[in-house]
């Protein structure tokens, strides 16, 4: 009954086979639990700043009682990409140990550059977040004030993407930053 | 001219038990009709007390009008989205000099760029700074006291 008779090789297969379920299952399970509020929030430089601005947002509470934790915006949902979000954050791990963002004032130091990572990432992915809940098709105008629907079909006509517009909408925006200079349109109306 | 009573005369006596037992009635009665009441109004203390009301904001396409010359025009819109902080002012996404016109919004007056010493500033002066210590959101409900003021 050596290695490579039938009865070994079937051996070594349903052994590998059990081997690959155990750490896939692993895997999964670990980079799952880093998808959780819990965890984001467990590292004060989360929970002091952002975290304590965005329960006072739409997204944290509002009317129908839907919530959008930290990852449905931050990390992707699709497998692959949301691998190579993880991969890129082992750097947040070394500034952690660094110590980089570990006062509010340091953090709001850095908050400027900090935003404009994120929103360079949204840009980059046509908002794909968002979109995972928001979907210009299921929008009815209607029942959006006129000013918003007017410019979320500008929006659609010239292919602009929610972050454009919607910056600071769960944090606060960074100081030095001001969005009159920043969003969109309304160029050729300006004088 | 008035009989005087001595106060040992027996008609005195009389007199003084009668204004007490009328005294004692008034109050018995009055404290039977009117009970003490709290501010959370007669609900049994295990009760819970009245719903407090709603106050929804209103949002009124096209602003609403002044009642009075100067008036700082009032918000005819939510504002919990925007925020006024030390380090940035939300309201000015829309009325800032440079957004008003895209984000068809009404301008912030010429008014709020002028320091208190007269000089115009790029920036909203600062003492203008928190727009709503006199601009604010408005809600339907009926007002408390009524008042019969037409405005302009």
């Amino acid at each position: 009954m050596g290695l490579f008779s039938k009865e070994g090789t079937f051996k070594v297969l349903l052994f590998g086979f059990v081997l690959g379920v155990l750490f896939w299952g692993g895997f999964n399970t670990a980079m799952e639990a880093t998808n959780q509020e819990s965890f984001c929030i467990s590292c004060h430089e989360m929970e002091e700043n952002v975290y304590q601005e965005y329960t006072e947002t739409i997204h944290y509470s509002n009317r129908t009682g839907v919530r959008a934790t930290c990852p449905d915006c931050h990390v992707p949902k699709e497998w692959i990409h949301k691998i190579i979000r993880k991969i890129k954050a082992s750097n947040e791990l070394y500034h952690k140990m660094l110590g980089t963002i570990d006062t509010p004032e340091k953090f709001d130091a850095k908050r400027l550059q900090l935003a404009t990572n994120e929103w360079k990432r949204m840009l980059g992915t046509d908002s794909r977040e968002c979109r995972n809940c928001h979907d210009f098709d299921s929008m009815d105008f209607d029942k959006q004030e006129s000013r918003s629907a007017d410019r979320h079909e500008e929006a659609i006509d010239n292919d602009w993407t929610c972050i454009q517009c919607h910056k600071g909408i769960a944090h606060n925006l960074p100081e030095g930053y001001d969005p009159a200079d920043d969003s969109p349109g309304g160029e050729e109306e300006s004088e | 001219m008035f009989k005087t009573i001595k106060s040992t005369s027996p008609l005195f006596i009389k007199k003084r038990v009668t204004i007490f037992l009328l005294a004692m009635a008034v109050m018995i009665f009055s404290s039977a009709a009117m009970s003490v009441q709290s501010l959370r109004g007669d609900h049994a203390l295990d009760a819970d007390a009245n719903k407090v009301m709603k106050h929804k904001i209103d949002t009124v396409e096209g602003g609403i009008k002044r009642n009075f010359k100067l008036q700082p025009p009032m918000i005819p819109h939510t504002i919990d989205k925007y925020k006024i902080t030390l380090k940035g002012n939300g309201c000015m996404k829309c009325h800032s000099e440079k957004a008003y016109k895209k984000e068809k919004a009404p301008k912030v007056g010429d008014s709020h760029y002028v320091d208190r010493d007269g000089n115009t500033l790029k920036k909203v002066s600062s003492r203008r700074y928190f727009c709503n210590q006199c601009h604010a959101p408005q809600t339907k409900d009926a007002p408390l006291v009524e008042n019969v003021y037409e405005g302009i």
